[in-house]
């Protein structure tokens, strides 16, 4: 017998301490709900994040994974965002060209002060992964059940 | 060339000015040229050698011998050198041990190409006025440069020596049009499914031999970490599709700004992988985001993953659910 | 194999009304390395961090997980709590179920399931986890603080009595910020030169100070308790000590034609100049952009009369380098420029004036010597109309003004109204406004004044046209509450406009690495709990930079900022944040990937002697991090391709524990 249940994606959410983070933590307390299938990981900035973790997620079974940092020019370690932003930049346009949705990937500024934006872009981007469904691109059978 | 080669390898051995030769001499078949290290006058005089199959780049194994001390004389061709100024800024060879004999070259041949045109039994080559003519056990043959030459030779995209001691053989230009982006381009205009299809047609392939990270001149790391069990991410075969692809993503990425496109990779492939294609994007990406950059042009410029522009493009502009 | 021991907190209802505790308690006491697993109403709370202390003593945890509100709440209380047990404080991790789960799920199934992945990742990466041991680093004791209006010249004030030397860098040339510029301030009347320029002369004797006047910060470098700044001193011409302030070039300047900034270019002054009578230090400056020698080589009046021999037609700005501890923003604000509110005519109409202009007016040392005068004809004005809320609290749509309120907009407008209404009894004086906002000790008693006794006309309304007819301005608006549109023919109309943070700050705050809202003014980092710091280590807010504020709000807060600036330096060291980089020598490659990209320049190479095969010995060159430079960013942890560089705290492992935890499920 088949399990015919409603796709819900799992999302990987590597938000930096000082601006995302906290811009969650605004969402939180702003009572800004965004859909539970979003776990936030969190990182000292978004310099921080290898593209290790980004594959290591989708490997994993994650269906989408969101990177959030602090606005350019507002980044806490001064440059961080910088450089993450060309990683990011580099490491989607290669997933695209291998074909692989580049939809499932993101990255979104959001300060401490826009808890708004951060409930915002999760559900939007919740909504952009259902609508892709499972990740089967650069999934890992191993991983799943 | 070889006997030009030879004479000054064996006089700079003679006078002391180097201990050890990097060179090719002859492999498993006559066709198979290998990366080889003489170390007196009568081993260069014997097995050194030099023709249109000498394709391998000679610096990455620079590595290894400026640890074992001594001078060393290194022959490289114009697209080598980009890899050893690259190996250079990256403090990863001392160019006070290295003397380089930059040496002219009009591309090499691919010895599948010349198979796959029926001629067995390769004993030699040598090129002559835009033809190879192979010299095989039932007799010479001569086919055109073009159709026999390696694909990444006939991108070549630089004919200019970055850096040398001295130069054997007249010195070439920098190639303004080299059309090296053309399949990129091309993959790029298909559907992500097709792209999606091409790569995984081409990374199924893939037998994880290493062979690609272990000739690349930009993988000199002491220890890869698909080999450190305590990286997290080792692997030592690929078992399955994703990890053929975070192999080949995470490779190419960590040589991202830092290949010169030298096509070491593609060439040494025993599945013919076009793993070239993947550097290539990295490096159109950045000409395209970041302004032009030739990794191993300019030992001093900054590397385009190491530096920013507050104005850069947005991840989503590229690629990613942003756009 | 970690001993962890987990805690679920309730935090009242605010985590069990939608969480249900005792199941994440129960299905997290099941995974592996767990010894201990319950729940507990606070847990933050003298009793919780009671139940925690116990269960490491009884249990011997070596890890603990808490999951509770977010790690930026209570990380630290946890931590201490653990440290008191004689736990390494960094074998604590918090789950954040209240920000993350409780808060924004109403579904209680599905917010216990994301409760306990949330826990099973806190588990998975406490188990990698290594005890940490902070560094410490030493303070220079020294503040700066950067730009003296009121907020700065407080706050250098209040550190400098408590012995610490303080350096003000004010971009132009005196001190005094806009407070020098208001006539009266509310609710008092008093004067403001009056209790003004006594703390500028304070601040000029103090010996503990030292001003920076037309200069700017040029960069920032360090952190907390070390940082390098350097200040460029733009060139005055006129050297700072040799110069009397005696006027005489500002007499005997020929160039008479520049417009007068402090007057808010309602009159003019000389090409050399002191800004007002008061200004500290009181030291002339050349305006290179109008001085006639400076443009043509000819002239040299002021040179030639200066007696102290001050002039140097020659100087050129110059880099100091200064060394502090703590860092306070007082960067203050400008009133915004209504020129694209075209149907209010400030642009076209010369008697449409802005607050700050209408100070000036009515000011003993502006431009008419306090009579009010109107600008176009320098007749007096008999009726007034005051537009209250020009570019505030606007729609986020509306590109030509601010979203916020100004805060200070409805007092100054009561004080003008009043003191135009007490001055010259013959006007009548009309004020627009959307709401009369008056929160404030005597405040309301203050407005209400302006209403009862001295008659000012206060209309609920919006005012939609200024036109100027025959030397009047046709002044069209709405009476929302007797819903009839008003035509008042006046003289004068004056523009409340909206508080908007000064230019420079936005590039300060890049240089401090200090965050901005939307709106460009400071964020604190804590709404109400830190008001007065910035979320960057060291750096502190004081004035308006930080938010709208009135003169007194703004001195309180430039004392609390001194008082939190004083804490800092009267500590010898600081604990330093033990998640920074490290690099394992036996891997790394001395490839330099990791250095290009430190912001703090933590990284440095040496050559190491290292053993090769077969008894040979290598000499490798490998990366090291200074422990006490770096803040643990991690941006050399992902430039770094052969992972010898990592983050303690935030190690590769750890990260991929976490996301191999939310991602099983």
């Amino acid at each position: 017998m088949q399990d015919v249940k409603e796709f819900r994606p799992k999302i990987v959410a590597f938000c930096c301490n000082w601006c995302s983070y906290a811009g969650a933590d605004l969402a939180g307390s702003s009572r800004l709900s965004y859909p539970a299938d979003v776990k936030i990981i969190r990182v000292p900035c978004s310099c921080r994040v290898n593209p290790l973790f980004i594959l290591r997620a989708f490997q994993r079974g994650a269906d989408g994974v969101i990177m959030a940092g602090c606005h350019p020019g507002d980044c806490h370690y001064t440059s961080g965002n910088y450089f993450a932003r060309r990683r990011m930049t580099l490491l989607f346009s290669m997933l695209d060209y291998l074909g692989i949705e580049r939809e499932r990937t993101r990255v979104e500024w959001i300060s401490a002060a826009e808890g708004a934006k951060f409930s915002k872009t999760m559900n939007e981007f919740v909504e952009t992964v259902t609508a892709l469904g499972e990740n089967k691109r650069l999934e890992d059978l191993r991983c799943k059940k | 060339m070889q006997e030009m080669m030879q004479k000054r390898a064996v006089e700079l051995l003679e006078n002391g000015t180097v201990d050890r030769v990097l060179g090719w001499s002859v492999g498993d078949f006559p066709y198979d040229m290998t990366p080889a290290v003489f170390r007196s006058a009568a081993e260069v005089k014997d097995r050194f050698v030099y023709n249109d199959f000498c394709a391998a780049n000679l610096s990455k194994y620079l590595v290894k011998e400026c640890r074992a001390g001594g001078k060393i004389l290194v022959f490289l061709k114009p697209c080598d050198t980009y890899s050893f100024n690259q190996l250079m800024a990256e403090h990863r060879i001392k160019r006070e041990m290295i003397h380089v004999i930059g040496i002219e070259c009009f591309g090499k041949a691919d010895v599948d190409k010349l198979k796959d045109m029926g001629i067995e039994g390769i004993t030699g080559i040598s090129m002559k006025d835009g033809s190879y003519t192979v010299s095989t056990v039932y007799g010479d043959t001569t086919v055109k440069a073009a159709d026999a030459m390696a694909e990444r030779c006939l991108s070549c995209k630089s004919k200019k020596h970055m850096v040398y001691d001295e130069l054997i053989g007249a010195e070439g230009e920098v190639v303004e049009d080299c059309n090296r982006f053309d399949m990129v381009e091309k993959l790029e205009a298909m559907t992500p499914d097709e792209r999606y299809e091409f790569w995984r047609g081409e990374l199924s392939r893939c037998i994880r031999c290493n062979a690609c990270r272990n000739v690349c001149p930009a993988c000199t790391c002491e220890k890869c970490i698909f080999d450190n069990p305590n990286s997290g991410v080792s692997q030592k075969a690929a078992v399955n599709s994703f990890e053929e692809n975070m192999f080949h993503i995470i490779r190419a990425f960590h040589v991202a700004g830092r290949c010169t496109d030298c096509g070491e990779c593609s060439r040494v492939c025993p599945q013919s992988i076009p793993l070239h294609l993947l550097n290539r994007k990295f490096i159109k990406d950045v000409n395209t985001f970041y302004g032009e950059y030739q990794a191993g042009e300019d030992p001093a410029a900054k590397p385009p993953l190491g530096k920013y522009e507050k104005n850069d493009i947005e991840p989503g502009e590229a690629g990613g659910a942003n756009a | 194999m970690q001993r962890i021991g987990v805690f679920i907190c309730h935090c009242g209802t605010n985590i069990a009304a939608t969480v249900d505790v005792k199941a994440v308690a129960e299905a997290l006491s099941h995974e592996p390395g767990v010894v201990f697993s319950t729940d507990y109403q606070y847990m933050c709370s003298e009793s919780g961090q009671m139940i925690m202390r116990e269960a490491i003593r009884e249990h011997k945890l070596s890890g603990v997980v808490v999951c509770s509100c977010s790690p930026r709440m209570h990380e630290a209380t946890f931590r201490k709590a653990a440290e008191k047990e004689g736990l390494n404080p960094y074998m604590v991790e918090i789950a954040n179920i209240r920000e993350q789960v409780s808060w924004i799920h109403k579904d209680m199934k599905e917010a216990t399931e994301k409760a306990i992945i949330l826990g099973r990742a806190a588990i998975a990466k406490v188990h990698l986890n290594k005890p940490l041991k902070a560094g410490e680093s030493p303070v220079t004791k020294r503040a700066l603080v950067i730009g003296g209006g009121i907020a700065g010249i407080q706050t250098a004030l209040d550190i400098a009595e408590a012995g610490f030397e303080v350096d003000i860098v004010e971009k132009e040339p005196t001190i005094g910020g806009k407070m020098a510029q208001i006539d009266k301030t509310f609710p008092t009347l008093d004067c403001a030169a009056c209790i003004l320029t006594p703390k500028m002369v304070d601040v000029a004797q103090n010996e503990k100070i030292k001003i920076f006047s037309y200069s700017e910060v040029e960069s920032v470098k360090g952190f907390v308790g070390n940082f390098k700044v350097a200040i460029r001193k733009k060139a005055r011409y006129v050297d700072e000590d040799k110069c009397t302030g005696c006027g005489l070039c500002t007499e005997k300047c020929p160039q008479k034609k520049v417009p007068n900034a402090f007057n808010m270019n309602l009159d003019t002054r000389r090409a050399v100049y002191i800004p007002f009578a008061q200004a500290v230090p009181k030291v002339a400056t050349i305006d290179a952009d109008y001085c006639t020698m400076m443009k043509t080589g000819k002239c040299g009046i002021c040179s030639k009369v200066c007696t102290a021999g001050a002039i140097d037609y020659k100087q050129t700005d110059v880099i100091v380098e200064r060394e502090y501890g703590a860092i306070v923003a007082a960067t203050g604000f400008n009133p915004l420029k209504p020129d694209k509110y075209n149907e209010l005519g400030y642009a076209t109409c010369q008697d449409v004036v802005t607050s700050l202009e209408f100070e000036r007016l009515m000011n003993a040392a502006g431009p008419t010597a306090g009579t009010l005068l109107r600008p176009s004809d320098r007749t007096h004005p008999h009726t007034l109309v005051f537009v209250q809320c020009v570019g505030s609290r606007c729609d986020v749509e509306n590109e030509k003004g601010k979203s916020y309120c100004s805060k200070i907009c409805c007092m100054y407008t009561a004080k003008h109204a009043m003191l135009v209404r007490e001055k010259y009894p013959d006007t009548e004086v009309y004020v627009f406004y959307i709401d009369v906002r008056t929160p404030g000790k005597n405040f309301d008693e203050f407005y209400r004044r302006a209403v009862e006794q001295y008659g000012v006309h206060y209309i609920k309304g919006q005012v939609g046209k200024v036109v100027e007819e025959n030397g009047k301005l046709k002044v069209q608006a709405s009476d929302l509450l007797s819903g009839e549109q008003l035509h008042i023919d006046a003289d004068m109309v004056v523009l409340a406009t909206a508080v908007e943070p000064d230019k420079s700050a936005r590039s300060i705050a890049t240089m401090l690495t200090a965050s901005m809202d939307t709106n460009d003014f400071f964020t604190e980092a804590h709404a109400k709990l830190r008001p007065v710091e910035s979320p960057t280590a060291g750096i502190f807010l004081s004035g308006v930079c930080q938010g709208p504020k009135d003169i007194p709000e703004t001195v309180s807060q430039a004392s609390a900022a001194a008082a939190k600036v004083i804490g800092l330096l009267a500590k010898d060291k600081l604990t330093c944040n033990p998640c920074v980089a490290n690099s394992d020598e036996m891997l790394c490659n001395g490839c330099s990937s990791c250095e290009k990209v430190c912001p703090y320049g933590a990284i440095t190479y040496s050559d190491k002697e290292f053993r090769g095969p077969n008894r040979t010995t290598l000499i490798r060159r490998v990366a090291s991090v200074n422990e006490a430079v770096c803040q643990g960013c991690g941006a050399c942890t992902v430039a770094c391709p052969s992972g010898a560089m990592d983050l303690k705290g935030f190690s590769n492992r750890q990260i991929m524990a976490e996301v191999d935890a939310i991602c099983k499920m």
